[in-house]
């Protein structure tokens, strides 16, 4: 479903994807981990075209990303922190994406509903808690039905109920046959979703593959630990 | 094209929201309202606003654009994640800033000249709308490039009034030294290129030329009149500021293509 190759990009002097060559598989949860800075959020950003790459190419489906934006019909994304624009209300925001793709889409409001989003949604952005910001941009992402589900450390500042409910979202989308990409530190939660792994590490992959398969060759029943013996590693060999 | 329309949209009730919007045409609509009922006649109201307009508007449009364009930054991420081309966003929010500062002074300006500014006076109000709209456009557009080359709001902040300062103070006061010391040469040409290259300087000689006060032109405007009569002098200003207009549009663009969220 989506392949990168070659994917580099710095900023400045400093780069944070060195030549990424990575694959996912359609219909599986793929969990993209790494310490801190190792490019996984520049990585989702290149997918959605809000990094633009120095060089490489990325594909989804066979076409190849570029200046038409229309791929992202099938992307439902999640940032990192759910930014909206702060004198609109929870609605307004909502109103807007409906707009702009709403009409050749099956609307999803299940998480809304099961995230009890409705009491804030006449509340200006700005008067918003944190959480509920989260809550909102994950409901965002799976608003549409898109394909392919890019979540950036989704369940970061949730609460455990709500963060539950969007495990079993996630879980019921990939029965749906969806794709799912997910960054997260989080590696209890990837143990319950991960199908596949690929870990970054100073912007490279270091492992891509199935969770299970590096659960065996590190000899870890969780995938904290096995994620962690493969960094360990990585070190040795560096 | 309907995104960008879309897109303006959006950005438009934003903008309302904010107070600032309503402040900026308030005081235009006060201090046209206060000049037309106690300046006398009309015509030097047209001139004490013709001050007021070229000191305000580059300075007020600036500081609004950048300001506005760091405001709109999660709006911006946000629907760069959905299928929206960035050509169609960045119309759509430059459009929006165009539409409601030129606005401000449109209604500010041109509401009490039409309510009671009389017939002799249209056309020159007109124009002073027309020059106050075209000052918008120029240094909004600065700003708004400005805005999305440098990220930290303080920083684009001050670079916002360091570039007015040097339009609206500096650059006269360089070339009058300048002049000065090279008064044995012949200056009009240089003079005349440094008059088209400060869009200031170009809004001041296109609106005195048609209020025919040139005691007020300033030191390049004077020469400006020298070399043209008041009507090609009139269409060659409206299309340098056009071409002033046009610059920071399409450098903003570029930039917002390019761009990294």
């Amino acid at each position: 479903m989506i392949e990168i190759s070659g994917l580099t990009k710095s900023f400045g002097s400093r780069d944070v994807l060195c030549g990424v060559d990575l694959c996912v598989r359609p219909g599986r949860v793929t969990a993209v981990v790494g310490p801190n800075g190792a490019g996984k959020t520049t990585l989702i950003k290149c997918l959605l075209g809000l990094v633009r790459a120095d060089n490489g190419r990325i594909r989804i489906d066979g076409v190849r990303i570029g200046v038409d934006p229309c791929y992202r019909a099938t992307i439902g994304y999640a940032s990192q922190m759910g930014r909206f624009p702060e004198n609109l209300t929870a609605r307004e925001v909502t109103n807007i994406l409906l707009d702009l793709r709403g009409a050749s889409a099956v609307i999803d409001w299940e998480l809304f509903e099961r995230l009890a989003l409705a009491p804030h949604m006449d509340t200006r952005v700005r008067a918003l808690s944190g959480g509920t910001r989260q809550k909102l941009n994950a409901a965002f992402a799976f608003l549409f039905t898109p394909r392919l589900l890019v979540l950036d450390e989704p369940t970061a500042g949730l609460d455990p109920m709500a963060s539950a409910v969007l495990k079993d979202k996630i879980l019921s989308e990939r029965s749906g046959g969806k794709t799912v990409l997910i960054a997260s530190h989080i590696m209890s939660e990837l143990d319950e979703l991960a199908d596949d792994v690929v870990l970054l590490r100073a912007g490279r992959v270091a492992y891509a593959g199935s969770a299970q398969k590096l659960r065996t060759f590190t000899g870890q029943r969780h995938l904290e630990r096995a994620v962690a013996a493969m960094m360990a590693r990585e070190a040795v060999c560096a | 094209m309907r995104v960008t329309a879309k897109v303006a949209a959006f950005q438009l009730v934003d903008v309302m929201r904010s107070r600032w919007l309503l402040g900026y045409g308030s005081f235009f609509l006060l201090a046209t309202e206060l000049l037309l009922r106690f300046g006398g006649d009309p015509t030097r109201a047209l001139l004490s606003l013709t001050s007021v307009v070229l000191f305000i508007v580059p300075l007020a449009t600036l500081v609004f654009a950048t300001v506005y364009v760091h405001n709109a930054r999660e709006f911006i991420e946000l629907l760069l994640a959905q299928p929206v081309g960035r050509g169609a966003l960045f119309a759509g929010t430059y459009c929006a800033m165009a539409v409601s500062l030129s606005g401000g002074v449109v209604v500010g300006i041109g509401l009490p000249f039409a309510l009671r500014g009389g017939a002799g006076v249209a056309a020159q109000a007109a124009a002073l709308v027309g020059t106050g709209v075209a000052l918008t456009l120029v240094f909004g557009g600065i700003g708004v490039a400005l805005a999305l080359r440098v990220d930290d709001r303080v920083r684009a902040f001050g670079l916002a009034l360091g570039a007015w300062a040097c339009a609206a103070l500096v650059y006269d006061a360089a070339l009058l030294v300048l002049a000065t010391a090279l008064s044995r040469y012949p200056l009009e040409r240089p003079l005349l290129a440094a008059t088209l290259a400060n869009p200031i300087d170009l809004a001041r000689v296109a609106m005195l030329m048609r209020l025919d006060a040139s005691a007020l032109m300033g030191y390049t405007g004077s020469s400006f009149t020298r070399f043209f009569s008041a009507a090609t002098g009139t269409v060659v200003a409206a299309l340098a500021l056009a071409a002033w207009a046009a610059a920071p549009a399409l450098l903003g663009a570029r930039v917002f293509r390019r761009k990294d969220f």
